[in-house]
């Protein structure tokens, strides 16, 4: 059966891609920020995911607002980073896994969500970034990845409750998949940052902390905050902590955190990094 | 730029400040206003729907190549209006948003004349 060894929340902010094009990253305003990286792909080497089921937010490269999900499923043989318009160089095609995309469909629905399922799907800097991060060398990644679109374009947003039970939904869909394959969920985005109105810059490095706190070993306590409370708080974007808490509800086990860190400013957000083994209870046969 | 050192705000689980159901609540109100927070919900879409068109269609170098060669004519082939014209023309990223832009495509547009989201931040604050 599959198993899940953990998760990974990182920031996605565009300008790592333009640093990772022109090889900043020990530059003195990047080099604390790409610091950070080598531990976790320290771990990545330890426990070898097979796949990464990756939840993210798209910003306007596969869905347009004619046709907007609330929540979507890759289910294509690959995917394509392709042009988003700003001159980051793209970063090429992740290989997908369509059998293990439609188990995931299969379960979620028979859970009663409604997400859409995308057999062509491009990703955005969002799901690209943090793959380069995390495996910046060529053929190290996962043999597969899994993409599931949030939406945080369009309101109505769907809420952190109810990203979180997408999560858990999401973690038993992958416990449930019948072949042996290793399962590492991200979560991607954030942390605190709006781009635009008077509040353009805003950053809100306490909440953010109490946030990596509460991920750890009390995240439902973060369900309790609805998507204009995330606004308020930590700025228009900042609600792509929403990618956080369904990545970490996606835990089937007991947590360890690994490793995490926080830095401000990358561009104008606060870049967060929060990583956690997950570790199922024994099953007796 | 601003950098809140701020401490947690005292939230309160949502429909809790007024007694309703949070289902009732969220029906009664599209989201409660944020001081310098502009939402992009469904009337602002609808307001911008041809706007943000235009910006998504830049994703394709030969469209961005199109806009900057005539931007009259780019302009007119997706239906903006007097309003959206004139925001397009003048690079302003207020009244961009204020004619219904959503900032994820607005970035589009700032990037194909050159602007990053500094100094999209740089013109609001």
């Amino acid at each position: 059966m599959a198993t899940i060894v953990g998760c990974i929340c990182t920031s996605h902010i565009p300008a790592i891609g333009g640093a990772l094009a022109k090889g900043l990253e020990s530059e003195p305003y990047w080099q604390p920020f790409f610091d950070c990286f080598p531990p976790v792909r320290a771990w990545l080497d330890r426990v070898q995911p097979d796949v990464a089921v990756v939840f993210y937010n798209d910003h306007g490269l596969n869905f347009f607002l004619d046709n907007m999900p609330t929540f979507a499923v890759g289910a294509a043989e690959e995917y394509l980073n392709a042009d988003e318009g700003w001159g980051i160089p793209p970063l090429g095609l992740y290989p997908g896994d369509p059998k293990l995309s439609w188990h995931v469909m299969q379960s979620l629905v028979s859970e009663e969500f409604d997400p859409a399922s995308c057999q062509r799907m491009l990703v955005d800097h969002a799901f690209a970034i943090p793959m380069q991060l995390l495996w910046p060398d060529k053929g190290s990644g996962p043999r597969a990845s899994v993409p599931i679109a949030i939406n945080t374009v369009q309101h109505p947003l769907p809420s952190p409750r109810r990203c979180y039970k997408l999560g858990q939904a999401v973690g038993r869909a992958i416990a449930s998949y019948p072949e042996d394959l290793k399962v590492v969920v991200v979560g991607t985005g954030g942390l605190s940052h709006q781009l635009e109105g008077a509040r353009a810059g805003h950053i809100n490095k306490a909440f953010d902390l109490l946030c990596m706190s509460k991920l750890v070993d009390d995240p439902t306590a973060l369900i309790r905050y609805s998507i204009d409370d995330l606004v308020e708080t930590k700025g228009s974007q900042g609600v792509e902590l929403i990618m956080w808490i369904a990545a970490r509800a996606a835990m089937t086990g007991s947590v360890t955190k690994i490793h995490s860190n926080y830095h401000i400013p990358i561009s104008n957000t606060a870049a967060g990094l929060l990583v956690l083994e997950n570790r199922d209870p024994p099953q007796f046969m | 730029m601003r950098n809140d050192m701020e401490t947690p705000s005292p939230i309160t689980p949502a429909g809790a400040r007024d007694g309703l159901p949070a289902a009732r609540r969220h029906a009664l109100s599209r989201g409660r206003l944020v001081e310098g927070t502009p939402i992009f919900d469904g009337e602002r879409a609808r307001r911008g729907y041809a706007l943000n068109r235009l910006c998504f269609s830049l994703n394709q170098r030969e469209n961005r190549d199109a806009l900057l060669r005539d931007e009259d004519a780019y302009c007119r082939q997706y239906g903006l209006n007097n309003e959206q014209r004139e925001a397009v023309g003048s690079r302003n990223v207020e009244a961009l948003l204020r004619a219904g832009g959503n900032i994820c495509y607005l970035a589009k547009l700032a990037g194909c004349f050159g602007m990053n989201v500094q100094d999209i931040g740089a013109q609001l604050v």
